[in-house]
């Protein structure tokens, strides 16, 4: 029973994760269909900017809430202005160009850092559940995941950004006809995309290593899972971040962690050939 | 352009690179000889790309998926049987017929290219993973330690045919290597003079018209992609031979990365482009390694996106096109030459 319990309480943070680390690419793509590679690298610089700001005695939750997601939502701003908008529209252009840009910040932020692996300690303790301890910090994991995706889709929903976000993904010529500038929302979008991307980076500071490399273990689960979604940004990626979280918990307690990756991998692709427009491609269409 | 200035340019290309195969050992020292090799390894992958993404239209960010495949496959192939004639045919083979299930998966379920590139990016991260993963003494086929992170030393090199004691020096190897690489040139310069590879540069124009004429994209993709993958395969093995070694890193994003490189830096539809793209962008990695500022990640990272914003269609294109208007600024050339000296 308590087992039970537990491989739950994996499988719900697994899940969690994903959602995190997927979220910002999924905004992106569900809005501009591009597909952003250098979003592993948006993680790192997120977890870097968390070290470093809490290594100068900022608090680790200032540090991965606020300075994290403004940080990277900056850097985003730049690369849409000076990369993306040039290339909106060419998918497998983008592709390349934020390829090139990922090995690039790599490069960066090797040359700055070096390539020694950097990290905080997982603040709150733990709890156990029967007899067996784990991690408090899941459960903020956790929580977060529920309150960003509440909130991109409140936003979506309610306030009026997020309607004329919604017109300007459906029918862009149109928007533009009733006095919306597709390009600014395009550019707001990549923004908030990359800040997301970079809050996500913080909040795994605690459970993963930091070091200029660390995008590339996120980047394919990443991708894979808002592909896997689909056209609906909110819907889609935590359909499929439940469906992958599920599938990569289970493999792994029956084996090894990297055979439940490699599971994940396997089952996205079989995915992407049976339903090419993702879940929310054939169910739930009408929704975010 | 016409038959005749095609077969013109093939016979300069060929000539050209024998040229070098023979010149370069007479110049160079055999440490230059060895680092002509790897540079022909990389080429040779370049080729491969160059081949499915410029005429198949197919975009696959995971050529080195075959490339490490090919390695791995001589690797083990050759630890068990210690004549390497068949582990190289086996490193040819194997990828081939991988390229041949994952096509058929993608192809025929009509996946679109920008998904082609998602899977093929993904396969090559599944078998990084599992490859990684393979460290310890249960994991090995017949007399091969995989080895896993560490990847698997002291891998023996070519030799004679039948004769395992035999190996070849390594200039003898930079022979095989050039050699087999003006083969493989060769060999795709005349398929795509054939019937089959009419219809293939057709598809990547417009498939739906192609498919309204009768023709199968299905199955010419899948096709190219095949050959693709055994070419990529033979680079591995050739790489694998050059350093008596591999290890998971040749399924790495990195190197998956500087293949598109080398194409897109080189010419995209053309077969002599991603060579030469290689060979400079080997050439200049190699030359970042020996100086401590720079990160070659970051060169690479910055040529990229350069080309992709100023460059998009590579250095070999946009030289042909100035020596074609160079040329026939005289003769009035009408607009359609700009078209055509893309294909």
């Amino acid at each position: 029973m308590a087992l039970t319990a537990l491989i739950g309480f994996n499988v719900l943070s697994s899940i969690a994760a994903l959602i995190l680390l997927s979220i910002g690419l999924g905004v992106i793509f569900g809005m501009m269909k591009i597909i952003n590679l250098a979003h592993g690298e948006f993680l790192m610089l997120g977890a870097y900017a968390t070290v470093l700001s809490t290594n100068a005695g900022l608090n680790l939750f200032v540090a991965m809430l606020v300075v994290a997601p403004v940080f990277v939502g900056l850097v985003g701003l730049i690369v849409e202005r000076g990369i993306i908008r040039f290339l909106y529209g060419r998918m497998i252009d983008t592709m390349l160009a934020t390829w090139g840009l990922s090995l690039g910040l790599v490069g960066i932020i090797t040359t700055i850092f070096g390539t020694t692996v950097k990290g905080v300690a997982a603040p709150l303790g733990g709890f156990s559940i029967g007899p067996y301890q784990t991690s408090t910090y899941s459960l903020f994991m956790i929580a977060m995941a529920i309150i960003v995706v509440a909130g991109i889709w409140a936003m979506l929903r309610f306030t009026r950004f997020g309607l004329i976000v919604r017109a300007t993904m459906q029918n862009p010529a149109m928007a533009a006809a009733l006095g919306v500038s597709p390009p600014r929302i395009y550019m707001a979008t990549f923004v908030l995309g990359a800040a997301l991307t970079g809050l996500a980076g913080g909040v795994l500071v605690p459970v993963s290593g930091v070091s200029p490399t660390m995008g590339a273990a996120y980047i394919a689960r990443a991708f894979i899972t808002v592909i896997g979604g689909g056209a609906a940004m909110v819907t889609g990626s935590s359909l499929a971040a439940t469906l992958f979280g599920f599938i990569d918990q289970v493999v792994t307690f029956k084996t090894t962690p990297v055979f439940g990756q490699v599971a994940l991998l396997i089952s996205a692709v079989i995915m992407i050939r049976v339903l090419p427009q993702g879940i929310t491609g054939r169910f739930f269409r009408r929704s975010l | 352009m016409t038959p005749r200035s095609d077969w013109r340019g093939f016979c300069a290309v060929i000539a050209a690179m024998l040229v070098v195969m023979f010149g370069l050992p007479q110049v160079t020292g055999l440490f230059g000889l060895v680092q002509a090799t790897v540079f022909i390894a990389m080429a040779m992958v370049a080729l491969s790309q160059g081949f499915i993404w410029g005429f198949g239209g197919i975009m696959s960010f995971g050529q080195s998926a075959f490339f490490g495949l090919g390695g791995y496959t001589y690797a083990v192939a050759v630890l068990n049987m210690g004549d390497s004639s068949l582990p190289l045919v086996f490193a040819v083979v194997l990828p081939a017929v991988f390229a041949a299930l994952l096509g058929y998966f993608m192809f025929y379920g009509r996946i679109s290219d920008a998904y082609v590139g998602v899977i093929t990016l993904t396969v090559t991260v599944i078998l990084f993973n599992v490859m990684n993963s393979t460290a310890g003494d249960i994991y090995h086929i017949g007399n091969a330690p995989l080895g896993g992170f560490n990847g698997m030393p002291s891998i023996p090199p070519l030799n004679m045919p039948g004769d395992a004691s035999a190996a070849l020096d390594p200039e003898q190897f930079y022979y095989v290597c050039m050699g087999l690489l003006i083969a493989v040139y060769a060999m795709l310069r005349w398929l795509l003079t054939t019937r089959f590879g009419r219809v293939t540069v057709a598809i990547r124009e417009n498939e739906t018209r192609a498919m309204l004429l009768g023709y199968d994209p299905r199955l010419y993709k899948l096709i190219v992609f095949t050959i693709g993958g055994g070419i990529a395969g033979l680079a591995g093995c050739l790489f694998t031979n050059w350093g008596g070694f591999i290890s998971p890193t040749v399924f790495g994003l990195s190197q998956s990365a500087q293949i598109i490189i080398f194409v897109l830096v080189g010419g995209l539809g053309t077969l002599i482009g991603p060579i030469l793209g290689a060979v400079a962008i080997e050439f200049v990695i190699s030359v970042i390694g020996t100086q401590q500022t720079l990160n070659a990640d970051l060169i690479l990272g910055v040529v990229l996106v350069v080309f992709v914003l100023l460059v998009p269609q590579g250095v070999v294109p946009v030289l042909r096109h100035a020596v074609q208007s160079l040329t026939q600024r005289r003769r009035r050339v009408p607009v359609g030459a700009a078209k055509e000296a893309r294909s």
